[in-house]
């Protein structure tokens, strides 16, 4: 697609997106909106692809492991959250969760310069426990199990965002700002770089691409991506425990990137939908729902190893190369 | 006048293997040097301690008399020494003319210019004109994989030029590639080596490739140098037929 072409769909996209929750009677649609619960699915649909876009793009474009994403959401879920009961401001704690998690992702990407594949994997894991723990037993700062509640939710100029839709259109906004950004992080020489690591670091190497410093590059900002999702997810849901930023979560992030695709744009908003949206729609099934849940995840990853995206791409060649 | 290259008393062991034993030798500016040898004989060790993929055990590399021993790839490869491997080493999910902008990038602007400047760091004309040499325009937005073999060799010797290096290592460019895919990429080797004074070092099984293209020749045998000389030269020494026919 064309980028003149890609920021078309992009702006069609994002006025759905603003409308898809909002109660449309009031301009003569029938269209009442969704309720508090929808929109906040909504909402955290966005968060999670935001930190997904993150795995993407250490896994799907660099071509290194990370079993970690959770733990960087819990930075800056609870740097977020820490920060607000002392008064700073949520936009500058957004941007320290970005700024700290890049840090931290560059300290994480070190071991990648000596260790591939799974041994990589079990590195991520190591330091995605370490968090959890950090975050259970640091009972004075973290609040331990017990968690931090009453997270307010930020301010646009004097205006609380406490309403859901408020809430929901500022996160959109800041999802589509990530989204411009790493969209032209990935079309710029950088990606193409980013690219080559994946495909052939050997050679990108010999080509003169420095691929320690693209490795942690890849590394930092996949990590800020879950940092600063996890700033929007402390006002969010108002209250975090560690339980959302265990290693469980980390496998699902990993999980949405291969679902979706792993390596295309779009794959970490259609992995994060199965991932989020999927088992909301499942939940009339109740206790069954898990189970379906996991059959439909194994029967599309044996139908479309290259994620839905990946099989969506397949059929419209198809169609095309068809007579 | 300083060579370009100058290898000297180069050694690497692997355990109790001594794969390369003292190799010295000197690369001219604007010389093909063929490097051959048979199977085993620590041509493609010599060429990975050369170029920072191995840590030699022993022994120096120099180009223009600033010493390289142990420098990254990368970092060779921003000093004009660039190379290509035995087995094929493209890009396979990236199109032909993004291999190529690939092979050059890292070598216009800063780093986060790179970031901020246009998608193909300004290397668009350039990545034209080298299709164009290697006859690969009909090509360029086909990804990599779905070349041919021979198609994908061109590619990448294409690639090593991108940078505008001074000196180019080819290890085996002739391996797999059919007669009259050869003959043109040997045509372009040595047209660039005419036209932009380029300098190769070429390691190749091929003979008759080997002979055609380079000015002068190495042979090695068990890590050393054995025999060097023009190829006419090194075709009648005795060594060289010993060390070949094992009689």
């Amino acid at each position: 697609m064309s980028a003149r072409m890609s920021v078309i769909v992009g702006l069609v996209a994002l006025v759905a997106l603003a409308l898809v929750p909002a109660d449309l009677t009031g301009l003569g649609l029938p269209y009442p909106g969704l309720k508090r619960y929808g929109t906040y699915i909504l909402t955290l649909w966005l968060v999670t692809a935001i930190a997904a876009m993150g795995v993407n793009l250490i896994v799907g474009y660099a071509g290194q492991e990370t079993l970690a994403q959770a733990a960087f959401v819990g930075i800056g879920a609870y740097l977020t959250a820490i920060a607000g009961k002392h008064g700073v401001p949520f936009g500058l704690s957004f941007v320290l969760s970005g700024l700290a998690t890049f840090v931290i992702g560059i300290a994480l990407g070190f071991p990648a310069l000596r260790v591939q594949k799974h041994y990589l994997a079990f590195v991520t894991l190591a330091f995605s426990v370490l968090c959890w723990l950090v975050f259970r037993n640091e009972t004075a700062v973290t609040g331990g199990v017990m968690g931090l509640r009453d997270i307010e939710r930020p301010f646009v100029f004097s205006f609380q965002l406490r309403r859901a839709l408020h809430f929901y259109w500022f996160v959109l906004v800041i999802a589509a700002l990530m989204t411009v950004v790493l969209w032209w992080i990935v079309r710029s020489p950088w990606g193409r770089a980013f690219t080559a690591l994946r495909e052939n670091p050997l050679r990108a190497e010999s080509l003169g691409v420095d691929v320690r410093l693209y490795t942690l590059l890849a590394f930092a900002l996949g990590s800020a991506y879950g940092g600063m999702a996890g700033s929007l997810y402390a006002p969010l849901v108002e209250f975090i425990d560690p339980s959302p930023f265990a290693l469980g979560p980390s496998l699902l992030f990993m999980l949405m990137v291969v679902v979706g695709g792993s390596g295309a744009f779009l794959g970490p908003f259609v992995g994060a939908g199965v991932a989020v949206l999927l088992p909301e729609w499942l939940r009339a099934w109740e206790t069954w729902y898990l189970l379906i849940y996991g059959v439909l995840v194994m029967i599309m990853m044996a139908l479309a190893p290259g994620g839905l995206v990946g099989l969506v791409e397949f059929l419209v060649r198809r169609r095309k190369a068809q007579p | 006048m300083t060579a370009l290259l100058q290898v000297r008393d180069m050694e690497k062991s692997f355990g109790g293997v001594q794969a390369v034993r003292g190799v010295s030798f000197d690369v001219n500016e604007g010389e093909i040097l063929g490097v051959i040898g048979p199977n085993g004989s620590g041509k493609s060790t010599l060429f990975n301690c050369i170029l920072g993929q191995l840590l030699p055990t022993r022994g120096s590399v120099a180009v223009d008399g600033r010493d390289i021993t142990g420098l990254r790839p990368s970092e060779l490869n921003r000093l004009g020494v660039s190379r290509t491997f035995q087995l094929l080493q493209v890009f396979p999910r990236l199109s032909v003319r993004e291999n190529l902008i690939l092979a050059g990038q890292e070598h216009r602007g800063t780093r986060l210019g790179r970031l901020f400047g246009a998608r193909d760091a300004g290397l668009g004309p350039e990545a034209d004109r080298m299709l164009e040499f290697f006859r690969l325009t009909a090509l360029a937005n086909e990804t990599a994989g779905s070349l041919s073999y021979g198609q994908q060799k061109l590619l990448d010797a294409a690639m090593a030029f991108m940078a505008g290096s001074r000196l180019v290592l080819l290890d085996e460019p002739a391996g797999g590639v059919n007669p009259t895919m050869l003959a043109g990429l040997r045509d372009r080797l040595a047209a660039i080596n005419r036209e932009a004074r380029a300098t190769f070092v070429v390691i190749e099984h091929n003979m008759e490739f080997v002979m055609s293209l380079c000015t002068r020749l190495i042979v090695l045998a068990e890590g050393r140098i054995i025999a060097q000389g023009s190829p006419a030269e090194v075709r009648a020494d005795p060594a060289v037929i010993e060390a070949y026919l094992g009689h």
